[in-house]
């Protein structure tokens, strides 16, 4: 089996790694590692050899990788020495009990599937109202039956990037989504992780989903991502998308953490032929917070469409890096990002479009703007283009500046005074980053969000 | 002649665009219940007095004053104008991402009433007005649901500005080439629409580089602005002889 000689070069790895001199392991690696072995035994399917292989590859992973610092070309624009320099624990109370859930919710009118604190909770969930064609499962329980097929959906656990093997080698649930859903079904799904950040110890859970929609099949998940209280914590949650031929999915996500939260989400995303995958994703809290979304087109004539908007105010950073993969002929890639920042807020934009020598007829286009709302506020933009395709249209662009003077004075010749025409302006950058959104109960949902963050900017900018 | 009794009143207006001088000493006065005509050149100064009159910023006033209701305008912020009853119609219109055409005119016509000391109009009293004037002007409602000029035809544009100026109904309109860019059949539209506005209260300077809009909006003066100066000034039969000979004996004359 191809798989059983994967698993043995990993396991020269972590002899490897065990050889290293203890003194050369960070103290945050060191803790996170041990709280691996500490937890290995509680984690679901750990009497399945091959899920603790698994886990021991993450762990190897972990630590050859370490922690980032700006000296990796991937985090140079965001320090991630808050995030490391934090000890959390995992939660170790039992999953259930009440919880109060925070205010603001929003409604998608879809059924819920809610988490608390990484944990999937069926008892507050919606299961009954899931539509036909969608198949819930929560990864804990598939990983306690050993079930094999979920190696093979597992397929990025032992991923070389730090946070990924970090999740890999603590993940204690997730969910996994099969949809065959017909398009015109309309099959709709809200996945929620409410974070209980409650008592004085910073907790850390890392949320593993899986997501698959077959042939055909169209699926719209949203995801939005909130807290019931104030005290620290640390949600690193990766997702694994696999669209089948000519399969849709829109994945919607609001990131509303709290403001003294720290937030890593990694996504792949992978594309078959005719497939079309078209995200947005609102950040809007959390003290630090990094969004990847790494697609890949496997199959002719797949279209992703990645778009977002950034939301900065105090001294909030927030990071988007993309990485789009073109392995196919003939498809297109688009994206759009937004930033609006106040105070001495930090937003990252990194996308990089890797075009495939046989990805010819390839279309990729990259779009980033950023509004600086105060002189303290800035922005990296990092734009890359790697094309080994001699037939490609690939662009990328970015805007980072102030109001545009002309639509100030517009407004202003109107009557509207100068405050108020900033204002106008500042949201309809922010109502107009949103109508990359179509499903209009969706947008709703994210507006209030970006209204909520401007009260926030606004307050700021007034004292 | 600047008189008492003019609506505005512009005396030796001098100004620069990147210290550049544009305007070179303009005299002009239109009384309250006229319309009159600037025609000239490109480059002539006209969109540049039309900008100096609403208070755009990199247009710097070196010298003249304009009155305006025996206010001193150049003093005014830009806001402050429009509160006063100036009204500038953009030759090109600035489309508005994100704010919606609706919302717009109604942030607009309430900030202007606030400053009046009038009472603001709640969304229901704002549609009711909206549809009427809208309905004048040929508009469908649809435009008011979209971005401000986002995707409009050049026809839209100007249709939008004349929707703005019903809307607001201010003392004093400048529309500054209204009819670049519309074809005949929304020419007509348009100037019915400002037309409609003509009143014994209300001035208009209408800012024209052809006479194909005076024959619509039929001026009580013309003057020809060229090389910063008003050359000359008649009746709306000069817009006429302009048309037959152009500005090229004029040039030549200024």
């Amino acid at each position: 089996m191809a798989s059983s000689s994967r698993r043995r070069e990993m396991t020269t790895a972590v002899i490897d790694a065990a050889v290293q001199p203890a003194a050369l392991v960070h103290p945050a690696v060191a803790a996170a590692l041990a709280r691996h072995e500490a937890l290995a035994k509680r984690l679901p399917g750990h009497r399945h050899g091959w899920i603790r292989e698994m886990r021991e590859d993450a762990a190897a992973a972990f630590a050859r990788a370490g922690f980032p610092t700006r000296r990796n070309e991937e985090w140079h624009y965001t320090d991630p020495r808050a995030l490391v320099d934090t000890r959390f624990g995992e939660p170790i109370v039992a999953a259930d009990g009440a919880v109060t859930l925070p205010g603001g919710m929003p409604d998608a009118g879809a059924p819920k599937l809610m988490f608390v604190d990484g944990r999937f909770r069926p008892d507050l969930s919606e299961l009954a109202a899931l539509p036909d064609g969608v198949r819930v499962e929560s990864l804990a329980a598939l990983l306690e039956a050993g079930d094999e097929a979920l190696s093979l959906r597992l397929g990025s656990l032992a991923d070389r990037s730090s946070f990924v093997a970090l999740n890999a080698m603590l993940a204690e649930d997730g969910v996994v989504i099969t949809c065959t859903a017909a398009p015109d079904a309309g099959a709709r799904v809200h996945l929620v992780s409410i974070a209980t950040a409650s008592g004085d110890r910073p907790l850390a859970f890392h949320q593993r989903h899986v997501v698959s929609v077959a042939e055909g099949a169209s699926l719209a998940l949203f995801e939005s991502a909130h807290a019931a209280g104030a005290t620290p914590y640390f949600n690193n949650t990766v997702a694994e998308i696999t669209l089948g031929a000519r399969a849709r999915m829109t994945h919607v996500r609001l990131q509303a953490e709290a403001l003294g939260a720290f937030q890593v989400s990694t996504v792949f995303a992978h594309l078959a032929a005719g497939a079309e995958y078209d995200s947005f994703v609102l950040a809007a809290g959390a003290r630090l917070a990094r969004n990847e979304v790494h697609a890949r087109l496997e199959g002719t004539g797949a279209i992703v469409h990645l778009n977002g908007a950034q939301l900065g105010d105090g001294v909030r950073h927030v990071d988007t890096t993309t990485v789009i993969t073109h392995a196919a002929p003939a498809c297109a890639s688009r994206q759009t990002f937004k930033s609006v920042l106040s105070g001495r807020s930090r937003a990252v934009f990194q996308g990089k479009i890797h075009v495939h020598q046989v990805a010819q007829k390839t279309d990729g286009y990259q779009m980033n703007q950023a509004l600086l709302l105060s002189p303290e506020s800035e922005i990296d933009a990092k734009p890359q283009l790697e094309i080994y395709a001699d037939d490609v249209k690939c662009s990328h662009g970015a805007t980072v500046g102030e109001l545009d003077a002309n639509q100030l004075f517009y407004l202003r010749s109107r009557g509207i005074p100068a405050p108020e025409a900033r204002a106008m302006l500042i949201e309809a950058f922010l109502a107009d980053a949103l109508e990359a959104v179509r499903d209009e109960r969706l947008r709703a949902a994210l507006a209030d969000a970006t209204a909520l963050w401007w009260a926030r900017a606004h307050a700021e900018a007034g004292a | 002649m600047a008189t008492s009794e003019a609506m505005l009143a512009i005396e030796g207006l001098a100004a620069t665009v990147d210290e550049k001088p544009v305007l070179k000493g303009i005299d002009l006065s239109v009384p309250a219940g006229e319309v009159h005509a600037i025609m000239g050149p490109n480059g002539s100064g006209k969109s540049t007095l039309g900008y100096v009159l609403s208070g755009r910023e990199g247009y710097d006033v070196t010298g003249g004053s304009v009155s305006f209701r025996g206010q001193d305008l150049l003093a005014m912020e830009p806001e402050d104008r429009a509160a006063a009853g100036l009204f500038l119609a953009f030759q090109y219109p600035v489309e508005l991402p994100g704010v919606g055409n609706a919302n717009f005119l109604r942030q607009a016509l309430n900030a202007v009433r606030r400053k009046r000391g009038e009472a603001e109009l709640d969304a229901m009293q704002f549609l009711k007005l909206v549809r009427a004037k809208m309905k004048v002007l040929g508009m469908s409602e649809e435009m008011l649901k979209r971005f401000v000029n986002v995707g409009f035809s050049g026809g839209e544009k100007k249709r939008n500005e004349i929707l703005q100026m019903a809307v607001l109904e201010p003392a004093f309109c400048v529309l500054d080439e209204t009819d670049s860019g519309l074809d005949i059949d929304a020419l007509k539209i348009v100037a019915d629409g400002v037309n409609a506005l003509r009143g014994p209260e209300r001035g208009m300077l209408v800012i024209t580089h052809y006479q194909r809009l005076l024959a619509y909006i039929v001026p009580d003066r013309v003057h020809v602005l060229l090389g910063g100066r008003i050359v000359r000034s008649g009746g709306p039969e000069l817009a006429l002889e302009l048309e037959e000979k152009g500005y090229g004996e004029l040039q030549q004359a200024a």
